[in-house]
């Protein structure tokens, strides 16, 4: 691509100063301040407040709402329910065949029938926040219930009661893929001379848990003719879309602004039912509502995630190397499809990339997307990968058992050397260091003394074990990438558009979304890199489907890598074209310009000779009678960007020590690293950041978070004091170590590096216990590992050996 | 999340919210103090409780007597009911020798903002089974003093707790006092939750009581011992069977293994979503061992 | 039946203010809503998440279980009384520095966590800093940065900066 006007080092006014510096976050100032703007900071005159009123039961016929007493209660304006407020529903689609695809509806308030505890049935209006709740108190609902389906065995029983009347089996999507040749040989052949692993592993549901919880404020505003919904999402335009489509109206008339965000994790990057009712309320009482989902609905009748079941069937040689994998993947998805991803978003994203970072020569999944009676799912950072990765690792570690092999040794034997690889799953991974960050993190163990003390533990009566997690992570999916999915809407590319004022500053657009990431920051470093220009120069634009011609938002760890590409881009044809319009002002050919990388453009011939910006843009806009005759004035350029094939892959390794607590079962870290590689790193704390909090939030899946359900349906936990969110305690200190293998397709080199921590970490905390567990013949495979059943494996053993030496 | 409506007083003084009480029951209302809030506050905003009026007892803190520690000739802690946890944890000097042990119990109370909130009167009087107070208050012989509109009840800790969130206070009486009337130089708290801060899964307290005539050159002996437990019963509970061991023992890994074993056997505790009833068991004997093993070591703090 | 408004006169940030408020309204919500100090955010409405902390009477208090009427003989600080203008504390600068934020939304209640504890605890160390950091929950950090934030700030306070973390050994 070398040849292309973009990528001319003339046009690159980069020295390395901004790229790879951790400079401080321009995002700072102000959120350290108390003067960030979140949703529920924005107040409006004569805003109203909205509430849900939400079902108590998990299963039934809807057969009343009496919202009389409810528009009774004193400050409450008004009240309605599904009728009232007719609106059209949320279809999410693939372009899939009828026996593995069932489409099925979300109603923005249910209508005949309730499919989960905390399924909003009604919407109450009132002054204030508080009288809502009196009116949300008041509302009855009437209901005729049906048996609730709470799990993989309700659902799939052959006398289930149907979650959704399309889908009589409770199943929304079932795939086989690959099934490549040999698959059943391998498994004889292991028989006879090898080895079969045959395990299953479940992973609870859990909540991402942004912080913040969602939010919206809607105000329908007649000099724009236009609904102004300023809500807390990571895709606007995907907002704008269903807001529009359910409104029965044009998006023109529908204008998205996100403000700040405190966090998403996926969970924002769908569109929730309780926005679009806010959205029609503005428009039906014409005055600005806002809707702020609280702790209680936020843990119950949030978007939820990763309960998943896996049966994994692998087929190993006597020397260790897989040679067949037989996967069965159930994904309990609960009561709806999110859009635009679907409910195949989980099982889709298993059965495509289960073989992860090892050579496997023949693969059969089954993949199937459940419907219960529960909260539904969206992505969670990671989606269905930190399960996967479970699975295929704990696969390695029973084989490695089997064979007597070590643990990293068995990973060496399969992981993926030779790049680019295509793979049985008939994905192509892009260079990566697989084996290079297994083999660091064993060095870190081994030289910091670690390997040592877990052979010395055990004869101390201590319970010391390490744990590794070697994987990668497919990060920018573009256009290609989801269009192999089947999705109907097809996400990948990001349009990027840059200005430059009279002053020589800049503002670039992104249709990314940040939402903690550092964009402000980091997207504004490729820019600054890019033209040479200070970052104080460049302000970044984000979240607004009036200034964004379109966007897909901040999910699947596309920003750096999309996002980032196309400000590159656009900031590149800037730069072009300010050194067209410097050649022209100094009587030179345009060969002989480049960026200097101080702000202007600079002869190449005679170095003395140099335009700055400021006076380029002078002419652009002031005097454009001084323009080239083939140069328009202004000083903007648009670029759009799609990642190329199967995307790029970030890798890493990571390796745990934890100690067992003997007496009450407590896994304590002793210490964690975390070796990565998302390519040419642009910000390094940024990066670093990432990977801690993604760690933590994996640590949170393996060892504390877990929303279940009572036999009717009811979720356990609808406060933080069920819902067991990891605090400083809990989560250690984490070392990161950078590899750095640059991706060739994007356009600064980097890979994604938003998921990754929360990927590995379950599987390396797990794997680190069960070898804590070694010596008591027991093997855990699920998660959350609750310390009852650590305590109960560790009394076990100690029982079975005073009985053996008794 | 937001409470239901209520009316708010300001109590002046304890007769004030005496008789406000007095009042406002009389006329069919369900009034309800506030102290520092923290536990009913949460109850509050999720609208599990709803009273009509709250009387914020809050303006007593003027008086010393409401929030101070002090000590008796006798030996015995006196703390104000609106005395706040981290005041207590605060104040190692002015608890004295003998009852240190609460002043290290409080970093198993929530965390620094409920401690600098949280009363050490609100906490009992919400009787919930696993509240350190709860168990301190048996632990140390505590006496629950409160004031009613006719008299002053002194409430003996054996007394105070009758069940699940229910205590022996009256719905016209304000704690105002409570007296621990049994130094225990040797004593410890420890507890067990998922993630530290949180309710406790199971806490115990425990106090050991050297034996003077016994002690010689065949090493010491003990008087004594006591065993509290929370979260295997509504109420805290002591463990005779426990007790039992450790009196006229020798302090030691075996002794305090063996108590520990004995409590562990004793309790009959729940079973629920949290734990089993087994894991509730196991840890019972793992924090007794390592609470009498603590109090022993702070033998030398006098 | 809402019930009868009173007068409360608060005093927030060395400024009195007289308000006309339900008693069920919660300080949060009052400092939020009715005074317009948006930098206090609210996170789960139980005091498990700190995210509200504010300083009362210089000490941390989740202002989530406090109703603003209870406050009314009291001195609140909220995020905003930090710093002068637009220059950041020390404290603020360290969390900057350290990466100890990413989204922000925790924020505010971390440093007024963190500036009440410093005040009692000028000499703690960073295992009593983690063990007070461990009141809030943070969902972006893995509480690290944090932690060396505060940790940090305490040390350059007693004239010792260069605290950070420390790499575990067997």
């Amino acid at each position: 691509m070398s040849g292309e006007p973009a990528r001319d080092a003339r046009f690159d006014g980069g020295r390395g100063r901004w790229v790879g510096a951790s400079v401080p976050r321009r995002e700072d100032p102000r959120l350290l301040s108390g003067r960030g703007r979140f949703v529920d900071d924005v107040h409006l005159t004569g805003m109203l407040h909205a509430g849900f009123v939400r079902a108590t039961v998990a299963h039934a016929h809807l057969t009343g709402v009496d919202l009389e007493a409810t528009r009774a209660v004193p400050g409450v304006v008004a009240a309605f329910d599904a009728a009232d407020l007719d609106l059209g529903d949320v279809v999410a689609l693939l372009d899939r065949p009828p026996e593995e695809f069932t489409p099925t509806t979300m109603p923005v308030l249910a209508r005949d029938k309730i499919r989960f505890v905390g399924e909003p049935v009604a919407v109450v209006v009132a002054r204030d926040p508080y009288a809502v709740e009196d009116g949300i108190e008041a509302t009855v609902v009437s209901t005729d219930p049906l048996p609730a389906v709470v799990s993989e065995q309700t659902a799939l029983a052959a006398d289930a009661p149907a979650v959704h009347d399309e889908a009589p089996g409770n199943v929304l999507l079932d795939v086989t893929m690959f099934d490549t040749p040999g698959v059943d040989e391998a498994f004889a052949a292991a028989a006879a001379d090898g080895i079969v692993v045959d395990l299953v592993t479940h992973s609870a549901r859990q909540n991402a848990l942004p912080l913040e919880t969602r939010g919206v404020v809607a105000a329908w505003d007649d000099h724009d003719d236009q609904l102004h919904v300023q809500i807390c999402t990571q895709v606007p335009h995907q907002v704008r879309t269903v807001i529009a489509h359910s409104m029965r109206v044009p998006e023109r008339t529908v204008r998205v602004t996100v403000p700040d965000m405190g966090g998403g994790f996926g969970q924002k990057c769908v569109v929730g039912r309780e926005e679009i009712a806010v959205a029609a309320l503005a428009r039906r009482l014409d005055a600005p509502v806002k809707w702020i989902e609280d702790r209680r609905e936020a843990l119950t009748a949030g978007f939820l995630a990763r309960e998943q079941r896996y049966r994994s069937r692998a087929a190993f040689d006597t020397d260790g190397h897989i040679t067949a994998l037989d996967v069965d993947i159930a994904c309990d998805m609960g009561a709806y499809s999110c859009y635009p991803f679907t409910a195949g978003i989980e099982p889709l994203m298993a059965a495509a990339e289960m073989p992860s970072v090892y050579r496997v020569p023949a693969y059969r999944v089954r993949a199937r997307a459940l419907t219960t009676n529960k909260a539904p799912s969206a992505p969670y950072r990671g989606v269905s990968r930190p399960q996967y990765v479970l699975a295929i690792e704990r696969v390695m570690e029973h084989a490695a058992r089997l064979l007597d092999l070590d643990p990293v040794e068995i990973r060496r034997r399969n992981v993926i050397t030779e790049f680019p690889w295509t793979g049985i799953n008939a994905v192509t991974y892009d260079p990566g260091s697989y084996l290079e960050s297994l083999e660091l993190a064993e060095t870190i163990m081994r030289d910091e003394g670690w390997t040592a003390l877990r052979e010395r533990a055990l004869g101390e009566g201590r319970f010391v074990g390490i744990g590794y997690c070697c994987f990668s992570e497919r990060t920018g999916y573009g256009s290609e990438a989801f269009a192999k999915r089947k999705m109907q809407v097809v996400p990948g590319f990001d349009i990027s558009e840059i200005r430059m004022d009279t002053t020589g500053a800049v503002v670039v657009t992104s249709g990314t979304m940040n939402h903690g990431q550092s964009h402000e920051t980091t997207l504004a470093q490729i820019v600054a890199e890019k033209l040479g220009i200070d970052i104080a120069q460049v302000k970044l634009r984000q979240g607004d489907t009036e200034r964004i011609a379109y966007g897909w938002g901040t999910f699947a760890s596309r920003s750096a890598t999309i996002g980032g590409s196309a400000v590159s881009l656009a900031a590149g044809r800037l730069g072009e074209l300010l050194c067209r319009i410097a050649a022209h002002l100094l009587e030179t050919r345009p060969e002989n310009v480049a960026l200097d990388g101080e702000g202007g453009v600079v002869q190449l011939d005679d170095p003395t000779q140099r335009i700055s910006f400021a006076d380029i843009a002078d002419v652009a806009y002031l005097r454009a009678h001084l323009l080239p005759k083939e140069v328009e004035p202004t000083l903007s350029a648009t670029a759009s960007f799609d990642v190329p094939g199967d995307g790029t892959f970030s890798n890493a390794t990571h390796a745990a020590v934890v100690e067992l607590d003997p007496g009450t079962g407590r896994v304590e870290f002793l210490r964690y690293a975390c070796v990565e590689d998302c390519g040419v790193v642009i910000h390094p704390q940024v990066v670093e950041g990432q990977a801690r909090g993604g760690i933590a939030q994996g640590i949170a899946g393996a060892l504390y978070e877990q929303v279940t359900y009572a036999d009717n349906g009811e979720p356990s936990a609808a406060s933080f004091i069920d819902y067991l969110v990891p605090t400083a305690t809990e989560v250690p200190d984490i070392s990161v170590d950078h590899l750095e293998t640059p991706c060739a397709t994007t356009e600064n080199g980097a890979k994604g590096a938003g998921e990754g921590g929360t990927i590995g970490a379950p599987a390396t905390v797990l794997n680190a216990v069960n070898d804590a567990l070694r010596h008591t013949g027991v093997e855990l495979d699920d998660t959350p590992v609750h310390p009852q059943t650590v305590l109960a494996a560790l009394d076990d053993a100690a029982t079975s050996r005073e009985e053996a030496t008794a | 999340m937001k409470p239901a409506t209520f009316r708010y007083h300001r109590a002046h003084d304890v007769a004030d919210a005496i008789g406000m009480l007095g009042e406002l029951d009389a006329a069919g209302e369900d009034p309800k103090l506030v102290a520092g809030g923290q536990s009913l506050v949460p109850m509050m905003n999720f609208r599990l409780a709803r009273p009509s009026v709250l009387i914020d007892l809050g303006p007593l803190r003027r008086f010393p007597a409401m929030t101070g520690i002090g000590h008796d000739d006798d030996g015995a802690l006196t703390l104000g009911a609106l005395t706040t946890h981290r005041v207590v944890e605060t104040s190692r000097a002015e608890l004295g020798p003998g009852f240190g042990v609460i002043c290290r119990a409080m970093r198993w109370v929530g965390h620094l903002p409920i401690r600098s909130r949280g009363t050490v009167g609100g906490s009992l009087v919400h009787g919930d089974a696993t509240a350190e107070w709860c168990l301190l208050a048996v632990l140390l012989d505590a006496v629950i003093i409160a004031e009613g509109p006719d008299s002053t009840r002194e409430i003996p800790a054996a007394e105070m707790f009758h069940g699940f969130y229910a205590t022996a206070v009256g719905p016209d009486e304000v704690v105002v006092a409570i007296r621990f009337t049994r130094p225990s130089p040797r004593a410890a708290l420890t507890e067990f939750a998922r993630r530290h801060g949180d309710f406790a899964l199971v806490d115990t307290a425990v106090s050991l009581e050297g034996d003077p005539a016994r002690s010689n050159g065949s090493g010491p002996h003990l008087a004594g011992g006591r065993v509290v437990l929370g979260g295997i019963a509504p109420t805290p509970v002591r463990v005779p069977e426990a007790e039992e061991v450790l009196a006229g023992g020798v302090p030691g890994p075996a002794l305090f293994a063996d108590a520990a074993a004995a409590a562990a056997e004793a309790i009959d505790p729940p079973e629920d979503p949290a734990a089993t009833a087994r894991y509730r068991r196991r840890l019972t004997r793992t924090l007794v061992t390592r609470a009498l093993t603590e109090a022993w070591g702070h033998g030398d703090d006098r | 039946m809402t019930s009868e408004r009173q007068l409360v006169v608060l005093a927030v940030n060395g400024t009195e203010h007289e308000l006309l408020l339900e008693p069920r309204q919660i300080l949060s919500d009052v400092l939020r809503h009715e005074l317009g100090l948006t930098g206090t955010h609210v996170g789960c409405e139980h005091g498990v998440c700190g995210a509200c902390t504010v300083l009362v009477d210089g000490e941390p208090v989740r202002s989530c279980l406090v109703f603003a009427v209870q406050a009314e003989d009291a001195e609140v600080r909220t995020v905003e009384s930090l710093g002068e203008g637009a220059e950041l504390t020390d404290l603020q600068q360290a969390f900057r520095a350290h990466h100890g934020l990413q989204c922000g939304f925790c924020t505010a209640g971390f440093l007024m966590l963190a500036e009440g504890f410093l005040l009692q605890e000028p000499d703690a160390g960073r295992d009593e800093v983690r063990e007070a950091v461990s009141a809030n929950l943070c969902r972006c950090t893995g509480y690290q940065n944090i932690v060396d934030a505060v940790a940090d700030t305490a040390a350059r306070r007693r004239g010792s900066p260069g605290s950070s973390t420390q790499e575990a050994a067997p």
